[in-house]
């Protein structure tokens, strides 16, 4: 049973991963709309070198969500495309691990747009994002992981809505405030001339318990939602 | 699967009826067309055979099993769609190997290769598909459906833009599964084809069935009457 869902959720993001390499077009847009906020935002808030009190955590954060909320769209607006999000949902597969191998893919996606956001982040920002590399990976991948799981189901549910490019981040971004509030909290406690890693831990456990509500969550409303 | 049996399905979005008190049982063997104008009901009767769509009244039986035999029952059925469910960033032996790995086949490989002979378009199997032309779509697609050996086939305008060449072997491949003991039900609108392949008719008008039939001849005439 779980070697089966693994079995199709593999399937479903490696088929993902083989579009995406073709075509390159969600990692190409999502990675130069996040690079374009960093730089657009170090040029407001950093003067003399210096910027803003724990504004780069902050910037991060924003640049994850928008190119997130960018990436999310596209994978779906690819399957809407020629309808073959109704084929995966015809296979004789468990229907929740088509939408964990379409999370495990866009999540995917993300951390390689996050490998080059954070270095930028603390080129410009002065963030010293090498300090506290393993807690910093260890929020920004739970933090990716609670927004994707949201993210997913909602772009899978609004991919037939004539008004899905508005409604998705209008549904996303309320539901995702807890994920943005602990990323930017967690990560601030990092980026302090002296870090606070037991502030960080503490918003580290606060995303992992989104984490586990949200993915059992969208596992077991996924197949409902997409029938109904 | 040698019956499926349909008992006062409807299905409503918000107070618009798509269908009320769809009621008719086939057997294995039949080639039945769902006939009438658009908006008649045919698409999203078709999406409640598949499993897609859930009724908001009434129950779909495909012999012993129902829609809530989730995988058991979707291993048995095959959608041709209207929109071809295929992925043009793959080739066509990627995306009969994607969906075969999908449907869980000992030998995806071997089983796309097979498909790809039958369509005719073993020479252009490593082809991405979004350089073939329609007719060649419809081939790789139709093989899709059946890649598994599904008994239920259901069909949504299979015959739209297809040449005659194209159309006679699609009609020579349904009935090839007709003889194989398979229950196919397709929506058209291409009178002049569907005559020479029913077993049954049904007309659908405004989301009611009007009149059925299982006579083999005269069809044009015949949907002319239904639909005064």
């Amino acid at each position: 049973m779980i070697a089966s869902f693994l079995r199709v959720a593999w399937h479903v993001m490696r088929k993902d991963i083989t579009v995406e390499v073709r075509s390159l077009e969600i990692l190409s847009t999502t990675m130069l709309f996040s690079v374009t906020v960093v730089l657009m935002f170090s040029f407001g808030l950093v003067s003399d070198g210096r910027p803003v009190d724990d504004v780069a955590a902050a910037i991060l954060w924003i640049a994850i969500a928008f190119s997130g909320t960018l990436a999310l769209g596209r994978t779906f607006e690819r399957e809407r495309h020629n309808d073959t999000l109704r084929a995966l949902m015809l296979a004789p597969a468990d229907r929740p691990a088509l939408y964990a191998g379409k999370l495990a893919g866009i999540l995917l996606l993300l951390v390689l747009v996050e490998l080059v956001l954070v270095p930028l982040v603390g080129l410009f920002f002065n963030a010293p994002v090498l300090a506290q590399a393993v807690p910093l990976a260890l929020l920004l991948v739970a933090g990716t992981l609670g927004f994707c799981a949201v993210g997913t189901l909602f772009a899978a549910m609004l991919v037939r809505a004539r008004s899905r490019d508005v409604l998705l981040p209008v549904m996303l971004y309320p539901m995702t405030v807890p994920v943005m509030i602990a990323g930017v909290r967690g990560t601030a406690a990092l980026f302090q001339p002296a870090p606070e890693p037991a502030v960080a831990q503490f918003w580290l456990g606060l995303l992992v318990a989104f984490d586990v509500v949200f993915v059992l969550l969208a596992l077991w409303t996924f197949e409902p939602v997409m029938t109904d | 699967m040698n019956r499926l049996s349909v008992v006062d399905v409807a299905r409503h979005y918000g107070r618009r009826k798509a269908l009320s008190q769809i009621t008719f049982t086939c057997d294995a063997g039949e080639i039945v067309g769902l006939l009438g104008p658009n908006g008649a009901g045919k698409s999203t009767l078709l999406n409640i055979l598949a499993t897609l769509l859930a009724p908001s009244l009434g129950r779909v039986e495909y012999g012993s099993l129902t829609a809530a035999d989730g995988a058991a029952l979707r291993a048995q059925i095959g959608m041709l769609g209207h929109d071809l469910f295929l992925y043009p960033e793959l080739t066509a032996r990627e995306n009969l190997a994607f969906f075969g790995r999908l449907y869980a086949l000992p030998d995806a490989a071997r089983s796309a290769a097979s498909a790809l002979d039958r369509a005719g378009l073993a020479e252009r199997a490593d082809d991405f598909v979004s350089g073939f032309s329609r007719g060649m779509r419809q081939r790789v697609a139709l093989e899709r459906a059946l890649l598994h050996d599904p008994r239920l086939i259901l069909l949504d305008e299979p015959f739209t833009g297809l040449d005659q060449t194209s159309t006679q072997a699609l009609v020579e491949r349904l009935k090839e599964r007709q003889r194989a003991g398979c229950l196919i039900v397709l929506a058209t609108h291409d009178l002049d084809v569907a005559d020479r392949l029913l077993t049954r008719a049904i007309y659908l008008k405004n989301g009611r069935i009007v009149a059925s039939d299982t006579e083999t001849t005269g069809l044009a005439e015949r949907y002319r009457r239904a639909m005064q």
